[in-house]
């Protein structure tokens, strides 16, 4: 998407402004509203009368005019004559740079994941309810809702505006990570007629983990997470044929790989890894790293990849983890192996019925040569995953190894 | 994610029902709109006329042929459904167990998750 320049502008200005209008007002609910009208009026004047020349002070001045007016009329609903001007007003920090401090009060942790989302979307990336709506496919009447409901849990929750306590920001922080990366999830799954509004969530992600990254460039885990978003946006051309269809990993043209992503991406997690401490995101990026150390999927270092799973199994368990690591394991001692591995998945409550489950093992049986036991569990997978596309692939795969289908191990040229 | 809640309805059941009973259900999915208005999890909800308004369409030689009654001769028909937009499976079905169909024995409600959407949003 090429915007133009005051969009881009506009949007790294949003968490700037708001903040210093929380720190002016002190009151989250009514500055995010007012902010977000001020961006509409600039949308709105600036393309026409020009960009002014302190946009920021612009912003400040226009949202907080609404936002007096907005006080102005509630206090004249209730009757009170409370004069805002005596309010004792802030000492304004022109210099600082709260987008850290919004994006922890917008992921505050008494929120669910879609509301964290939302609001984080608004209030530091600075799109509107209709755009945010648009790209997770609702109306905007259901994501304006949600968005007011997010900020009253928050004014009811008595959050102030400043970082959490050293002691809880560990924490908060990666309550933070998470919710840039479904954001970026989000828009790296999208498989339907939007594809193009979703893919804008992913590069929306990105940028907001950059200015996380900006602001702590010294935490391996918000490198990492920054490297793993790169180095997997950069192969978002490669991953779908024109049509929509998915192409997998090992069939993906990598030419066709962003190679300054990459570049950069695999970079951060060679910085990431030397940190400190090893994190979850480090280690997902220093797998996807060596994917894209290698030119073909046959040069790929499985050994590496297999390692690096060993590890994250054990910092961070999860039944997802195991599974990406038998398909490791197949590579490296065959597809018995990574069988076994799975078998360990089998009474995992989280994985009962799960696709990810049934078309791993499709693919495995698939190599030991039991086309059978394939075809009905790429079947099975298709019917219990949730995205057309998937479905789409798995049918496909399923077709290939169909026991009755003419290509079965039948010569072309015999008479039918 | 999205998921369909659908409320399947047997007529003779809902036929049954006291006027007091009638007047609970429809008080309990007032309610039930109303809460999921304020979260938020609301995408659209409908409610359809009674089955045995129900025409069917076939195009036989070319040409349609309407016969009036529903496509399936069952015991429950489609009643109305309600197209929410939430976090998860256990959160449908939380909101589902929160229709009052679900206290009615003969009154079925069901949840699917939505695979694919389109037109709804532009209108």
């Amino acid at each position: 998407m090429t915007a133009p320049p005051f969009e881009d502008l506009l949007r790294e200005l949003t968490p700037q402004v708001l903040g210093t209008l929380i720190r002016r007002y002190g009151q989250f609910e009514g500055c995010e509203d007012a902010v977000q009208e001020a961006v509409l009026a600039a949308a709105v004047q600036w393309p026409a009368e020009g960009v002014p020349d302190n946009p920021r002070g612009w912003l400040v001045t226009v949202a907080s005019r609404r936002l007096i007016d907005a006080m102005r009329s509630d206090h004249a609903r209730r009757e009170r004559e409370t004069a805002v001007a005596a309010e004792v007003v802030p000492e304004d920090v022109p210099d600082t740079d709260d987008t850290l401090v919004l994006l922890f009060l917008c992921c505050h942790p008494t929120l669910t994941a879609a509301s964290q989302t939302a609001l984080t979307l608004r209030a530091v990336g600075g799109l509107t309810t209709a755009e945010i709506a648009r790209a997770f496919l609702v109306p905007e009447a259901t994501m304006a809702a949600r968005i007011s409901r997010a900020k009253q849990r928050i004014k009811a929750a008595g959050s102030s505006f400043r970082l959490p306590e050293p002691a809880e920001r560990e924490d908060r922080l990666r309550v933070v990570l998470h919710v840039l990366y479904l954001i970026f999830n989000e828009g790296y799954t999208a498989s339907s007629g939007t594809e193009l509004h979703r893919a804008d969530l992913a590069r929306e992600a990105i940028r907001l983990t950059r200015m996380v990254h900006a602001q702590l460039p010294d935490d391996p885990e918000v490198t990492g997470l920054l490297a793993l978003m790169l180095l997997t946006h950069a192969r978002r051309a490669a991953r779908t044929t024109p049509s929509g269809d998915l192409i997998p990993l090992d069939e993906q043209d990598r030419t066709r790989w962003d190679a300054e992503l990459t570049g950069e991406g695999i970079t951060l997690a060679k910085t990431a890894l030397g940190g400190a401490a090893l994190g979850p995101y480090q280690l997902q990026a220093a797998i996807a790293a060596t994917h894209a150390d290698a030119a073909a999927a046959e040069d790929t270092n499985w050994q590496q990849v297999h390692a690096l799973y060993m590890i994250l199994e054990r910092i961070a368990p999860n039944p997802m983890v195991t599974l990406n690591r038998a398909i490791a394991l197949a590579e490296v001692e065959g597809p018995v192996a990574g069988m076994e591995l799975l078998a360990t998945l089998d009474d995992d409550d989280r994985m009962a019925g799960h696709h990810r489950l049934l078309s791993v093992r499709a693919h495995l049986l698939e190599e030991t040569g039991d086309r059978a036991a394939a075809y009905d569990h790429y079947r099975r997978a298709a019917k219990a995953t949730a995205s057309l596309a998937e479905r789409r692939y798995l049918e496909m795969r399923a077709g290939r190894v169909r026991p009755d289908a003419e290509s079965a191990g039948r010569p072309m040229s015999d008479p039918v | 994610m999205q998921f369909l809640i659908s409320m399947h309805v047997n007529p003779a059941v809902l036929d049954a029902l006291t006027d007091a009973e009638k007047a609970a259900i429809g008080d309990g999915h007032g309610k039930f709109i109303a809460g999921l208005k304020q979260s938020g999890e609301l995408i659209t909800t409908q409610a359809l006329v009674d089955p045995s308004q129900a025409v069917v369409v076939k195009v036989r030689n070319g040409q349609p042929v309407v016969t009036d009654g529903p496509f399936l001769e069952a015991k429950e028909y489609l009643g109305g459904f309600y197209l929410v937009d939430c976090e998860n499976k256990e959160r449908a079905i939380e909101l589902a167990a929160q229709i009052p169909d679900t206290a009615v024995e003969g009154l079925g409600v069901e949840v699917r998750q939505v695979m694919f959407a389109d037109g709804q949003l532009e209108a």
